[in-house]
């Protein structure tokens, strides 16, 4: 590859048919047009599809996670306990502070609450470990758990994740049928947090028994529950009568 | 990744996550600029500090972007940065050290092409770090160029006076170096968080 | 241009100087996204994308591009195409944009996109340029589907997604690892150079 510092070479060279300055600058100001131009464009082409593709991943990630659900919405809750449906805060996004968080309720034909979904990711062995869990709250626990991206080891990681039925550990995956998330008595965190613990050692309700030979991923998504849940529970639950029946 | 503390990130990039020999950047100048340790060492140091100033860049710039509802220039003023930062290190080097500065001869105006430098810059964005978690990223991962590079450079310096035959050298024998120094990393996994 | 000299243009790209085990270029997305067949070949084909037209427009300008900075115009070309291929990626397929990763973006990167532009694309026309462009295109593709093949097969025992073994077979892990990259990279330059020097031993002998 030739030089890439042309400056230098400037110096070197006798300083003949060096472009004029006001040309080098028309051409470069065309040039900047053209590709923001082709930038724009693709961006515009592109804008509805990007979105829709994300909102359909999240929503099969929620039926999954909740699969008694017959309609789902999506929720922010901000830090003064306010739950506003996605689609209001997204329309005037400035009418509401920005910290937020996102969940999913999730309702049956009738309309009557089923549970909650929500994200939470932490980092695994390769890269950021993503799930989804369901939190119910008869039971006060999670009842339900997939993963929306993973890049773990093949064959060894990728066993924590559901949607690969025919390697997914089902002993890993019993550990979320009721996994304990009960809040303390001052409301504020999970009474206890969750934890995974090395394969075998599972002794309480919110701990997750590893998979054997794939603790970090396992840890990892053990890490993104409780980070996700400690964030969100507290503020959803004491308000889940706002949110019971589904808005028309 | 926003609950991982600064240092975590640092270690991590350096060990469990080398940029080489984990993530599979600056590969050229890796397995181009490896063959002695003189030339290395500075390569390594140029880049991590043309890392550095990409990365304080960016994260200036990410903000400015965001405020202007700008984002999707971001790549095409990342590398625009990335360009300008080579060329002020070119400058200041030439200026400070030209000794250095003619060391390094073509290699310094390649670090533009590294991807590592870019991957710093695309990474903290999409992870959200914040200055400080962005800093010790920049940082460690240009430490972990470095090492890596400076790991190669020493084993290669000693192959030379070995008896290698010749259908191996070169690049396939850098590549075979490469995997097994990427192996004994691989025992670093989890350091970091 | 004569015909047979453009598909002299067209082929040169695809075996005499194949990027990646020729001119071994563009090694960073070479080892990091061939875990698996399809991640290789859509990976080639996003860079035969940026490739052809960032070489087309370089081309269509190359006359009043000023010199002194054509370096950084055909990187803003580059980068101008790269944004569009990472939209449309993410707007066909978010499980492929997630394997891909930041990778898309580091297409801008890729020395073997600037060598052309600089080598041929601002010397030559639109047309050749792009036939150029496509048969480097497709000698990239050509690499990294013989390291994604290889790497997801002995790796994961599969093709495409397609199992190939039955499930007793022990896929041999570190092929999808970042060593494994390495050392089957390391051993096809070794198949190339042993290929070439044989070659040579046979027309000194001829």
């Amino acid at each position: 590859m030739t030089e890439l510092n042309t400056q230098t070479s400037e110096e070197a060279a006798p300083p003949k048919a060096a472009t004029p300055t006001g040309s080098m600058i028309a051409t470069l100001g065309l040039v900047a047009a053209i590709c923001g131009l082709i930038i724009v464009g693709a961006y515009q082409l592109t804008l509805d599809a990007v979105e829709q593709n994300k909102v359909i991943k999240e929503r099969r990630a929620v039926e999954k996670v909740m699969p008694d659900a017959k309609s789902v919405v999506g929720y922010y809750v901000f830090d003064d306990q306010k739950i506003e449906p996605v689609e209001n805060v997204d329309k005037e996004p400035k009418k509401y502070p920005a910290a937020k968080l996102k969940f999913f309720a999730g309702y049956d034909a009738a309309g009557t609450l089923l549970g909650i979904a929500a994200e939470g990711s932490a980092k695994g062995y390769a890269d950021q470990v993503r799930v989804m869990f369901a939190y119910s709250e008869a039971c006060q626990c999670i009842n339900g758990m997939t993963v929306v991206s993973m890049k773990e080891t093949p064959g060894i990681g990728d066993k924590a994740d559901p949607t690969k039925e025919d390697i997914v550990d089902k002993q890993f995956m019993k550990n979320f049928v009721a996994l304990d998330v009960k809040l303390a008595q001052d409301m504020k965190a999970l009474a206890n947090e969750v934890k995974t613990v090395k394969h075998g050692r599972k002794a309480n309700p919110w701990e997750i028994d590893a998979i054997a030979g794939a603790t970090i991923t396992s840890k990892a998504i053990g890490k993104g529950i409780n980070a996700s849940a400690q964030a969100l529970l507290p503020k959803v639950v004491p308000n889940l009568d706002k949110i019971r029946s589904k808005k028309p | 990744m926003n609950d991982v503390s600064a240092f975590q990130l640092f270690i991590g990039v350096i060990l469990a996550n080398n940029f080489v020999l984990a993530t599979f950047l600056g590969l050229c100048p890796f397995l181009g600029v490896s063959g002695r340790l003189d030339s290395a060492l500075p390569m390594g140091i140029a880049t991590t500090f043309v890392i550095l100033v990409a990365s304080i860049c960016a994260y200036g710039l990410n903000i400015l972007l965001v405020m202007l509802n700008l984002e999707f220039l971001r790549l095409i003023s990342y590398i625009v940065i990335i360009a300008s930062a080579v060329q002020l290190v070119e400058m200041v080097l030439k200026k400070y050290s030209p000794t250095l500065f003619r060391a390094l001869g073509i290699y310094l105006p390649l670090i533009t092409t590294n991807c590592a430098v870019l991957y710093v810059a695309v990474n903290q964005t999409s992870n959200n770090f914040s200055f400080v978690q962005a800093l010790s990223y920049a940082l460690g991962g240009g430490i972990g160029f470095t090492l890596a590079l400076v790991l190669m450079a020493s084993v290669r310096e000693r192959l030379q006076l070995s008896n290698v035959p010749t259908l191996v050298q070169g690049t396939a024998l850098s590549l075979m170096l490469g995997g097994i120094l990427s192996l004994c990393f691989m025992g670093f996994a989890g350091v970091g968080g | 241009m004569s015909t047979s000299t453009t598909l002299e243009q067209f082929m040169e790209g695809i075996w005499k100087q194949n990027p990646t085990f020729v001119m071994v270029l563009g090694m960073c997305p070479t080892l990091a996204v061939t875990t698996s067949a399809i991640n290789a070949l859509s990976m080639g084909a996003a860079t035969l994308f940026v490739l052809v037209f960032s070489c087309w427009l370089i081309s269509v300008m190359r006359n009043i591009i000023p010199k002194e900075v054509r370096i950084a115009t055909y990187v803003v070309i580059i980068a101008t195409f790269v944004t569009v291929v990472d939209y449309a990626i993410q707007a066909i397929s978010l499980k492929l944009y997630d394997a891909l990763g930041a990778f898309i973006s580091l297409i801008v990167v890729n020395c073997i996109i600037l060598g052309r532009a600089e080598a041929h694309a601002s010397k030559n026309t639109p047309l050749n340029a792009m036939l150029n462009a496509t048969g480097v295109g497709i000698g990239f593709i050509i690499g990294l589907l013989s390291l994604g093949v290889v790497r997801e097969v002995l790796g994961a025992g599969k093709l495409f997604g397609v199992s190939l073994f039955g499930a007793n077979f022990q896929p041999w892990v570190v092929m999808v690892l970042p060593p494994g990259g390495f050392f089957v990279l390391g051993c096809w330059l070794l198949i190339f150079a042993a290929w070439e020097r044989r070659k040579q031993k046979k027309e000194s002998t001829q």
